[in-house]
C-alpha cells in the first residue's frame, strides 16, 4: 500500500505550523491510527487526546481537512489520500499543544446546570417511550464537536453569554426526564443564552451520535422559554401565583 | 534542588475517576470529608464509559426467582471459588440498592413493560440480571456519577498523572504527580487515599483497553508496600474485533450473545455446543475465549483468525435498538452490517481480576490509609469475572472504600511529607530528558506488548512464562534508559516513559504468579497443568516488594461460613 501524507498542526498557544509526515496506509485505517504511527516513529511528543478508539468516549476530536471529526472514526479510505490530509485542533477552543485544546470551559458551564432533582414521593416507574426521548440526549459522549462548530462560539466567541449545543442537550435530558421536578427556563434564557442560537443546525450535522440536537433539544427548549417568559397570559398567571412554572 | 511545585490538601484523595473513584468520592463527601479526585484524562473519559452490556444486580424485575443468593453463587462459580467470599456476598447483597441509587441520581435505564428497570441475560448469570441502557450502560453510569459528584462539590484535577505515593512513616500521606498540560509537578497531601485506577490491559498487544490502563495504581501501591493478589488472573474477553488491523481488540459486547447472538466457526458449526453444552454461547468468558482461540488454532477459524458472531437472525430494528453502538462500530469501522451478516471476533485482553489486596468490608489495603476499589483491587472476581459484575463492583466497593477512607481520615492527623521523597520523585521524572541515547519509550512498549501477548497470554506453559519473565527483565533495563524528546508540555512520549515502569511491574507480577500456579483455573490456563488442583483451590498468590526484588508468597483462603457454603451447594 502507498503512503499517505499528513499535515499536522504542531505548536502551542503562542505559535505553530503544519508539519508534514508520511504514514503507510493499512486496510481500514483511521486518522487516529495515523497519529499513533507518527508518535511511535517520527514525533514522540505529538500531543493527541484519545481513549476508547471506538467512538464511545469523545476524546479524539479534531478538524480533518477542515471538517470537525472524531479521528477514531475517520477512515482514510473516505479521504482523498492522493493529496495531503490536514489535521488541526478544534478551532473554538484555545490550543494547549498540537491537537490538544483547552476544553475546561465546557466543564465550567456544566456546573451551572442544576442536576436531576426528582419529585418528592415519586414512584420509580417509567414508560420506555418516555425514556426513549431522553435517552437520545443521554447518548452524548461530550466530544464537543457541536460546541466547536456553533457560530455563536466559533465566530463570535460568546462563551460568557452562551452555553452551546452540548449543554442544551444536557438540559433537555433533565427537563424531559419524566420524574424531574425543576424548571430550568430561566437558566436557559439568562445564563445559557439560548436566544443566541439561530438554529442553523451545524451542531446536528457534526454530532457523531446522531443526536437531533436542534430539532429535539434546542427547539423544544426555546419553546419552553418563550412559553415561560414571553407568553403574556402565563407571565400574568406566574406573577399572580408566584410559581416559577405555569 | 527541588523545583517549585504546587500543593493541594484533602482529607481523602482519590486516584482515578471511573465508576469506582467517582462513587468513592461521592460517599467520602457524604461523610463530610474534603475530597480531591485526580485523573489522567478528562473527566468522563475513564474506561467505565466504554462498558456496554450492563450492571449485574439481583433486582428480580424480569426473573422473579432471582435473589442475592443466586447472584452470589453465580459469582463464586464464575470465579472458580477463588473469590473472596465475603466480597462476593456483599456485592450480591448491595448491588440492587446501588443501582436504585443511580436511578435516583438521574440515570435512565431501559424499562420493562410495567415500568421497572429492564434486565438482560449474560454469560454465567442464572437469571436475566443485567440492568442496562442499550449497549452504552457505562456511559450512563459515568455521566450520572460525574454530574452527581461535581454538583456535590468534589474537586477534580483533570489530566493530572500521579507518579508516586508519598508516605509519612508507615502511613500514606499523599501523592506526587504532574499536570499533563504543562508538565509542572504537584503534590497532594491527604490523610487517606483511594486507588481506583483500573486495569493493566495495555501490557498486551491485543486489548480492549485505552492508553490509560497501564497498571499504575497497582504499581504505585506495590512500591508503597501494598500486597497484590491473584495477578495471574487476566481476563481475555472472547469477543474483540479482529479486522481491520487498526480496530483489533476493540470490544464487542457480550450483550450481542445476551440478546441471542450465536458463535460459529468457518464451517458454520455452533462450536460452543462442544465446549459447554449446557450454557453454549452464554458460557463464562474464560471458556468462550479458550474455545474461540482453540477453533482458530485448529484451523476452523475465520479468514482473520477468529470466529463468527451472528445476530442477523433478529429483526434489524431490534438489533439497532438494543445494540446501537455495535451496529455503528461495525458499519463505520469494519464495513459490516450486523443486521445482515456476522461479525468476526476473537479474544482480547480486557480485565484484571487481580490487583491490590484489600479487606472485604472496608477496601483497605495492608498499608495504613490506603484503600482500593474497582478493577485496581482484587478479590471479588476470583479466577474469572462474570460480565456485568464489574459495574456493580465499582458501585458497591467504590462506596465502601469512600466511606472507610473518610472515616479513616477523621481519625488521622495531617500527615507530614518530607522533601526527600518529593526530590526523588522529581528526579525520576526529569531523568529521561537528560539522556542522549537509549530507546524510545514507544519501542519498549511495543516489545513488552509482544512479550505478554506471546508468552503470558490465554494458554500458558512453564517454558513460555520463563521466557516472558526473562524478557521482562531485559525490558526493565531498557525502560530505565529510555530517552524523551521535546518539552514537558503535554508530551505523550514522556508520559509513556513513566507508564512503562508501572506496566513492567504488573507484567512481572502476572508472569510470576502464573508460573507459580501449577494448575488451570478460570482465566489461568496452563497447557502443562490442564486440570484443577485441590491444593490450589485454597490458595491465593500474593506479590509484595522486598527491597528491589519482587517476592511471591501463598496465602490461605479463609474458611467459608456454613450458611454461605450451603448456598453454593443448592442446586439451581
Amino acid at each position: 500500500m502507498p503512503d499517505a501524507t499528513f499535515k499536522i498542526f504542531r505548536g502551542d498557544s503562542n505559535s505553530g505550523e503544519l508539519i508534514e509526515y508520511k504514514v503507510p496506509i493499512a486496510p481500514g485505517m483511521v486518522v487516529l491510527d495515523a497519529l499513533h504511527y507518527i508518535q511511535a516513529h517520527d514525533a514522540p511528543d505529538l500531543a493527541v487526546r484519545w481513549n476508547c478508539k471506538a467512538g464511545k468516549c469523545g476524546s479524539c476530536s479534531a478538524e480533518v481537512n477542515g471538517h470537525p471529526r472524531l479521528t477514531c472514526k475517520t477512515r482514510l479510505d473516505a479521504l482523498p489520500v492522493d493529496e495531503p490530509i490536514t489535521v488541526q485542533p478544534m478551532k473554538s477552543f484555545p490550543v494547549l499543544k498540537d491537537l490538544v485544546t483547552d476544553v475546561s470551559w465546557n466543564y465550567r458551564v456544566n456546573k451551572k446546570i442544576p442536576p436531576f432533582t426528582p419529585r418528592s414521593n415519586v414512584e420509580w416507574k417509567m414508560d420506555q417511550r418516555e425514556v426513549d426521548r431522553v435517552q437520545e440526549f443521554r447518548k452524548c459522549i461530550e466530544c464537543f464537536l457541536c460546541q466547536n462548530v456553533c457560530h455563536v462560539l466559533r465566530d463570535h466567541d460568546k462563551k460568557e453569554q452562551f452555553g452551546g449545543p452540548r449543554f442544551f442537550v444536557r438540559v433537555a435530558g433533565l427537563e424531559m426526564h419524566p420524574l424531574d421536578s425543576l424548571n430550568r427556563s430561566e437558566l436557559l434564557k439568562d445564563e445559557l443564552g439560548i436566544g443566541y442560537c439561530n438554529i442553523t443546525k451545524c451542531c446536528t450535522e457534526v454530532c457523531p451520535e446522531d443526536i437531533h440536537i436542534t430539532d429535539n433539544a434546542i427547539i423544544p427548549l426555546k419553546e419552553r422559554v418563550v412559553d415561560d417568559f414571553y407568553d403574556p397570559v402565563r407571565w400574568f398567571l406566574r406573577k399572580l401565583s408566584g410559581k416559577k412554572r405555569t | 534542588m527541588t523545583e517549585k511545585y504546587e500543593t493541594h490538601e484533602h482529607d481523602v484523595l482519590i486516584i482515578g475517576a471511573g465508576g469506582a473513584g467517582l462513587r468513592a468520592a461521592i460517599e467520602a463527601l457524604a461523610q463530610g470529608a474534603s475530597v480531591g479526585v485526580v485523573c489522567k484524562s478528562l473527566l468522563g473519559k475513564a474506561h467505565t464509559v466504554m462498558a456496554e452490556g450492563g450492571i449485574a444486580a439481583a433486582m428480580a424485575n424480569v426473573d422473579a426467582d432471582d435473589d442475592w443468593r443466586t447472584h452470589f453463587r453465580d459469582t463464586m462459580r464464575g470465579g472458580k471459588f477463588l473469590n473472596n467470599w465475603r466480597m462476593a456476598q456483599l456485592h450480591a447483597q448491595e448491588a440492587p440498592e446501588r443501582v436504585r441509587e443511580l436511578e435516583q441520581w438521574g440515570a435512565l435505564f431501559d424499562r420493562t413493560a410495567d415500568g421497572n428497570i429492564l434486565q438482560r441475560a449474560f454469560g454465567g448469570h442464572t437469571f436475566k440480571r443485567l440492568c442496562h441502557v442499550g449497549d452504552r450502560t457505562g456511559l450512563e453510569m459515568i455521566r450520572t456519577l460525574q454530574d452527581r459528584g461535581v454538583h456535590l462539590g468534589i474537586d477534580v484535577y483533570m489530566e493530572c498523572a500521579i507518579t508516586r505515593l508519598l508516605k509519612d512513616g508507615e502511613h500514606v500521606a499523599g501523592a506526587f504527580g504532574y499536570w499533563r498540560e504543562n508538565g509542572r509537578f504537584v503534590v497532594f497531601k491527604a490523610k487517606s487515599i483511594v486507588i481506583a485506577t483500573g486495569g493493566i490491559g495495555k501490557a498486551w498487544r491485543i486489548t480492549s483497553n485505552s492508553w490509560e490502563y497501564t497498571g499504575d495504581g497497582m504499581a504505585l501501591a506495590y512500591d508503597a508496600g501494598a500486597e497484590l493478589m491473584d495477578m495471574e488472573f487476566v481476563q481475555f474477553h472472547p469477543t474483540g474485533m479482529v479486522w481491520p488491523p487498526g480496530v483489533q481488540g476493540i470490544l464487542v459486547t457480550e450483550a450481542v450473545r445476551g440478546e441471542g447472538g450465536v458463535l460459529r466457526n468457518k464451517d458454520g458449526e455452533r462450536f460452543m455446543e462442544r465446549y459447554d453444552p449446557e450454557r453454549v454461547d452464554l458460557s463464562t468468558r474464560d471458556v468462550v475465549a479458550r474455545a474461540i482461540y482453540t477453533e482458530a488454532k485448529e484451523g476452523r477459524g475465520t479468514e482473520h483468525g477468529g470466529a463468527y458472531l451472528d445476530i442477523s437472525h433478529k429483526p434489524a430494528e431490534y438489533v439497532k435498538k438494543k445494540l446501537p453502538s455495535m451496529y455503528h462500530q461495525f458499519r463505520e469501522l469494519a464495513d459490516v452490517d450486523i443486521t445482515k451478516g456476522p461479525m468476526e471476533v476473537g479474544p482480547t485482553c480486557h480485565y484484571m481480576m487481580g490487583g491490590i489486596r484489600v479487606d472485604a468490608e472496608t477496601a483497605q489495603a495492608n498499608v495504613p490509609g490506603m484503600f482500593a476499589a474497582g478493577e485496581a483491587a482484587a478479590g471479588l472476581h476470583g479466577a474469572n469475572r462474570l460480565g456485568g459484575n464489574s459495574l456493580s463492583d465499582l458501585l458497591v466497593f467504590g462506596r465502601r472504600a469512600g466511606q472507610a477512607a473518610a472515616e479513616y481520615a477523621k481519625q488521622t492527623g495531617t500527615p507530614n511529607i518530607d522533601d526527600a521523597q518529593v526530590e526523588e520523585a522529581t528526579r525520576e521524572m526529569l531523568e529521561p530528558f537528560e539522556r542522549r541515547d537509549g530507546d524510545s519509550p514507544y519501542d519498549v512498549h511495543r516489545d513488552l506488548q509482544e512479550t505478554m501477548q506471546n508468552y503470558v497470554g490465554i494458554f500458558r506453559s512453564e517454558e513460555d512464562l520463563k521466557q516472558g519473565l526473562s524478557e521482562i527483565q531485559g525490558l526493565k533495563d531498557r525502560a530505565g534508559r529510555v530517552h524523551v524528546d521535546g518539552s514537558r508540555l503535554f508530551n505523550p512520549g514522556w508520559h509513556l516513559a513513566r507508564d512503562l515502569k508501572s506496566l513492567l511491574t504488573v507484567s512481572e507480577a502476572v508472569a510470576l504468579s502464573a508460573l507459580e500456579r501449577k494448575e488451570s483455573r478460570g482465566a489461568h490456563s496452563r497447557i502443562d497443568f490442564p486440570q484443577y488442583d485441590k491444593q490450589w483451590s485454597k490458595l491465593n498468590n500474593i506479590i509484595l516488594r522486598d527491597g528491589d526484588a519482587m517476592r511471591l508468597r501463598h496465602a490461605p483462603i479463609a474458611e467459608m461460613p456454613s450458611d454461605l457454603r450451603a448456598i453454593l451447594e443448592e442446586k439451581k
